[in-house]
């Protein structure tokens, strides 16, 4: 009623009130395209850890059912059985993550500044694994790493097994089912989500700030100290979360790969859930996993100082 | 081009040319900014002057030729060696480093441990002391700008390379901004060379300008000899407007060219006129609007004795408060444009009106006729 007598008879000192339709209905608009993502991650996302939060804390048995008796015992019974595949799980992820840095960021930079015709070919090469199976790529790699294959073979007359195995990182003359077979097949298979972020963002990098630090005294090597990779940080820190955060999750690598001395944490869970079916401990295991990479993450990017680096 | 004395600063450009495969950037160029001076490369986008800086400062290697700075020979010296600075079009400050640091940049690089004092120092110069400690995008384009220029100039380069360093301001900014570069420049007495396409900003700030042009240096000289003297066409047209007559030489007496354009004549003198004037060849008449009177076609009489004249009649006039401006059709140049100073007013001088257009032949300049009339016009009127 009193929007109706302010549509009808705008009083003349206030002319404000006519907008008022116009804005009232544009208002929602937002909303409105909001609301499918909002949907799907509730449905998707929220739903579902809910239900996972609500199940680490239930006892029973799968026979008798699950019930919640906010038993978090079990968080402290699972991190004190598993803590040896979380701290695996850590390293294994943080060494491909390091490695892909190592890997990825002079092919990257290859990519953004040197590649000049080629760039989107070599950008292409790069995502090109991905129109095969993750699966499929890493059962790849265990024919790849073969016993008596040619890459053991070749690593065995230069004697690098010899160093790794002393290090520990692989036994007598085998690769597969080896801490440096899953390494490798976590690196190979995470190395795109390190190297797309880092051309992303060398690529945004103004080739006139070379030459400027080149103008100002900087060799080509001070230049890249300097500029470029602080420039590339929001890169390299995109990218090692992209790579970090799902390598410390798999599952897939250490199973194919690795061995039962290789297990980490995602085979674990995986395990509970499928085929041991205490889904409280499994539950309560991804909790704890998500809550150490929110942690780690939270402290890496404080860290890193990348918060101000648009 | 220029000779001076071999000082021991001078910039000196020999034979240099760069080519990109078949594309010719710069064609082979002597030049030589004397030490201390402040000197223009002047020109459209693509004629080569930036190209040219960019050698001048070791980012671009030259096809051919040598840069030598004073004695040294610094041809194939990576930028890094260079006792040269370069204040960037655009600025390229470095975003990840706060304005101090920024400044600081180039005396850390040479390995100097305590630059505090010399930094606080040049951001007072440059007027940003209270900025220090913030990052450039947090400071507005003018003062990005005067970063750049104090970022180039804390390491007293030997020669300072300013590339379109004003192109990014607005109008007023950049006047501003030139006076200031102009103050800098006499304050630190070190050799300028600056690249624009602004005649005006050239003619206001350097000493001496180089006009380029398709990748040659159309002409050198001080602004006011370019705007007087103009050899070519496109110097002529770039550089202010010109009135360009062709006409065909009638006769010579003395130091003087009598010529014969349409019915009238018109008088050059021979010092004046950059192209061989044999008797019957063509030449190209020019002169500047501000040098002409326009009187109206009634009052023909009172015009004194010995003034070229041409007749016409106003196609449009547009009153712009210090002067007005005149579109005159005549039979020799179709659109002839005159300035007068809006002195006293001759209310008869409206569009339609016939009127005879006279000036002292001492203004008048004689160019080659073999040459582009409109060379130089659309680059010239674009800005």
């Amino acid at each position: 009623m009193s929007t109706l007598t302010e549509a009808e008879a705008p009083p003349p000192t206030a002319p404000v009130p006519t907008a008022k339709p116009a804005r009232r209905r544009g208002r929602w608009t937002p909303y409105l395209l909001l609301a499918p993502g909002l949907i799907w991650l509730v449905v998707f996302f929220a739903m579902p850890m809910v239900y996972q939060a609500s199940t680490s804390v239930q006892t029973g048995s799968l026979e008798e059912g699950y019930r919640v008796t906010w038993h978090v015992a079990t968080y402290w019974d699972a991190l004190s059985e598993y803590y040896p595949q979380f701290l695996r799980s850590v390293l294994y992820a943080g060494t491909a993550t390091f490695l892909c840095l190592l890997l990825g960021y002079p092919l990257a930079y290859l990519i953004a500044f040197r590649a000049g015709r080629w760039r989107n070919l070599i950008l292409i090469l790069v995502i090109a694994p991905f129109f095969t199976s993750f699966l499929i790529r890493t059962l790849a790699w265990k024919t790849i790493l073969a016993d008596g294959g040619p890459v053991v073979g070749a690593l065995n007359s230069l004697h690098v097994l010899d160093v790794t195995s002393w290090l520990g990182l692989t036994a007598g003359d085998r690769v597969l089912a080896t801490p440096l077979a899953v390494v490798c097949g976590l690196t190979y298979n995470f190395l795109p989500f390190m190297i797309l972020p880092l051309y992303t963002s060398l690529e945004r990098i103004d080739g006139r700030l070379h030459e400027a630090a080149g103008d100002l005294y900087a060799t080509p090597l001070t230049t890249f100290r300097k500029v470029t990779f602080p420039l590339s940080m929001p890169g390299v820190v995109s990218g090692t979360l992209l790579t970090f955060i799902p390598a410390s999750g798999d599952y897939v690598n250490a199973e194919l790969l690795g061995s039962t001395n290789t297990q980490m944490i995602g085979n674990v869970i995986q395990s509970q859930f499928l085929r041991i079916l205490d889904y409280p401990t499994a539950a309560a295991l991804s909790f704890i996993l998500m809550a150490a990479i929110l942690i780690m993450v939270t402290v890496y990017i404080r860290r890193s100082g990348t918060e101000d680096l648009v | 081009m220029k000779t001076t004395q071999n000082s021991s600063g001078d910039v000196r450009l020999t034979g240099i040319g760069k080519t990109y495969g078949s594309f010719t950037a710069v064609h082979p160029l002597d030049l030589t900014v004397p030490e201390g001076s402040f000197f223009a490369l002047l020109g459209a986008s693509g004629c080569g002057k930036t190209t040219t800086l960019r050698m001048i400062a070791g980012l671009e290697e030259p096809s051919q030729g040598t840069v030598s700075l004073g004695d040294q020979d610094v041809t194939h010296l990576p930028p890094y060696k260079r006792p040269v600075n370069t204040v960037f079009q655009s600025y390229a400050l470095f975003p990840h480093l706060d304005i101090f640091e920024n400044v600081a940049f180039g005396l850390r690089r040479r390995g100097l441990k305590s630059v505090k004092k010399q930094v606080d120092e040049m951001l007072d110069l440059v007027q940003l002391g209270e900025q220090a400690r913030k990052k450039p995008h947090q400071l507005s384009g003018g003062q990005q700008q005067r970063v750049a220029v104090a970022r180039a100039l804390i390491n007293h380069p030997k020669v300072l390379l300013l590339d379109e360093p004003l192109g990014a301001l607005d109008l007023k900014l950049r006047r501003q901004m030139q006076l200031e570069l102009k103050r800098i420049q006499t304050e630190v007495g070190i050799t300028f060379i600056h690249v624009t396409h602004d005649q005006e900003e050239a003619m206001t700030m350097a000493d001496t300008v180089a006009v380029m042009n398709g990748g040659r240096v159309e002409q050198l000289g001080s602004p006011a000899d370019l705007y007087e003297n103009p050899k070519t066409t496109f110097v002529a047209n770039f550089l202010g407007t010109s009135n360009l007559i062709e006409a065909e030489v009638d006769s010579r007496s003395g130091e003087e060219i009598v010529l014969k354009a349409g019915d009238g004549k018109l008088v050059l003198p021979e010092a004046r006129c950059a192209a061989p004037a044999a008797a019957g060849g063509r030449v190209l008449v020019g002169i500047r609007p501000e040098k002409i009177t326009l009187t109206h076609a009634d009052d023909a009489g009172q015009i004194p004795v010995g003034r070229n004249r041409i007749t016409g009649k106003i196609a449009a006039t547009s009153f712009i408060g210090v002067s007005t401006q005149y579109v005159i059709d005549s039979s020799v140049c179709p659109e002839f444009e005159v300035y007068v100073q809006n002195v006293e007013r001759d209310a008869r001088l409206v569009p339609g009106a016939d009127v005879v257009l006279h000036w002292s032949p001492a203004h008048t300049f004689g160019l080659d006729a073999a040459q582009d009339i409109d060379a130089g016009v659309e680059e010239g009127a674009a800005l």
